[in-house]
């Protein structure tokens, strides 16, 4: 029962939905409609999971003293004040349990949770992700010094889709007679864009969906069922 | 008070700045310290967006206002709490009934997704006539796309293994490839030069006044 049972749900599940495209009428089309419901909110608790995970293993490591044990401390801290404040006093369009918090919000000039947004998440999150700028340019760097065919190629069409996107790239090419304007980055970025980067992505596509429609028939016939774990 | 708060949260945004730019010297406490912030703070982030968009509108407030009339919730309620009990090792393989509805959904749905948008409408988007095309670089444009369409698909193909003449197409399957990843890392390093400009922007212009 404590394997059987799921596999035959998930069989159930996925059979129900694909039949319901071929059938879209009641009662398919009122059960599908109630499982993308149930989907949604299984999903929210499964989120709840993961955080409830990510607490644990804080603690845990608080504990214990693991190494660097006050920067997880740190991070508990601000996960639960991020928590209090959006559960106390909501979002921007929400109230919360405690309604809009007028008061807190005419000291701080705006909700609470906004004012962390804006002040400590959405710094902290571009700064991380500028960061990788340095750091591609170093993989670009060790993309060039590699020499092979296809690295210039990736590196050849990077450049270019990045001065034709920039009017650097632009005022280059700029004095081109127009029997050459197809030379003109702009316009070559944007016909590599259109041909063959697009024929890459539906490659891509073609084949991932190949991939996605094989691994689903896998689950729903239950010969894939790595799921659900072991039975330890 | 406001005016202070807001002078307050612009120097803890230029620490977090500062903290988060100090990798690029070596690792250090206060990167570890921005690191694990961020990490607590965009966890909270996701959990109360989660709460109000998804729980709240679907579950509690249906629940609380017309118990009776959504009876009905309380299965996918309950299939919810019984994944929370996967913590409790003893209880664990409750949470495979709510995995394997999930699981089993995802599949049908993904399945039939894939297959019309992924694959059926780029087949036959690239079904199309090269020589049909108002300029000779849109038709040397189309020929492209038909031709490394093909040749991207057929790199793909590992049922057999690709040697001598039958290598060819997967070879230049690979050129397009590099091509399209190239413009992906093109438009990243873009997107990255764009952040980093922001934040300079915002160092340079909203605490230190020096651009306006």
């Amino acid at each position: 029962m404590k394997r059987n049972l799921p596999l035959f749900f998930a069989f159930f599940c996925g059979l129900l939905v694909i039949v319901s495209e071929f059938i879209p009428h009641r009662p398919f089309s009122l059960m599908i409609d109630t499982l993308q419901e149930w989907f949604m909110i299984i999903s929210g608790f499964a989120i709840i999971l993961g955080q409830i995970s990510l607490f644990q293993s804080n603690i845990n490591k608080i504990k214990q003293k693991d190494s660097g044990w006050m920067f997880y401390l740190a991070g508990l801290i601000s996960f639960i004040l991020m928590l209090i404040v959006g559960m106390f006093w909501g979002t921007q369009e929400t109230g919360g349990l405690f309604g809009h918090g007028t008061a807190l919000q005419a000291r701080l000039g705006m909700k609470p949770f906004d004012y962390l947004f804006e002040f400590a998440y959405m710094p902290l999150s571009s700064t991380m992700f500028s960061l990788l700028a340095f750091f591609i340019a170093s993989a670009a760097y060790r993309a060039f010094i590699i020499r092979s065919f296809e690295s210039n190629l990736l590196m050849l069409t990077a450049v270019i889709v990045i001065l034709g996107r920039t009017s650097f790239g632009s005022m280059l090419t700029g004095w081109l007679p127009q029997g050459l304007r197809f030379w003109h980055l702009p316009n070559l970025s944007d016909f590599i864009m259109e041909y063959p980067n697009s024929a890459a992505q539906r490659a891509i596509m073609i084949s991932a969906a190949l991939g996605i429609i094989g691994s689903s028939l896998r689950i729903i016939l239950g010969i894939e069922r790595s799921y659900l774990g072991s039975d330890k | 008070m406001s005016s202070f708060m807001s002078v307050f949260g612009l120097w803890m945004a230029v620490f977090f700045t500062f903290s988060i730019f100090s990798f690029l010297y070596k690792d250090n406490p206060f990167y570890k310290f921005g690191e694990q912030v961020f990490v607590g703070l965009s966890a909270a982030y996701w959990l109360v967006y989660l709460f109000y968009s998804i729980m709240l509108p679907n579950l509690f407030t249906k629940l609380f206002t017309d118990l009776k009339g959504n009876l009905i919730l309380l299965i996918p309620a309950t299939l919810g709490l019984m994944m929370l009990l996967r913590i409790i090792p003893k209880t664990q393989w409750l949470s495979r009934f709510p995995i394997a509805i999930m699981i089993g959904t995802s599949a049908g749905i993904n399945m039939l997704r894939y297959t019309k948008s992924d694959m059926l409408s780029q087949i036959s988007a690239t079904m199309i006539n090269p020589f049909n095309a108002a300029t000779t670089s849109a038709m040397i444009g189309n020929i492209l796309l038909i031709f490394g369409t093909i040749c991207g698909v057929y790199y793909f193909y590992f049922s057999k293994k690709q040697e001598g003449i039958s290598a060819v197409p997967s070879k230049l399957g690979i050129w397009f490839l590099m091509i399209s990843f190239g413009a992906s890392f093109g438009y990243t390093v873009m997107a990255r030069v764009s952040l980093l400009i922001g934040r300079l922007e915002f160092l340079l212009k909203d605490w230190l006044h020096i651009i306006k």
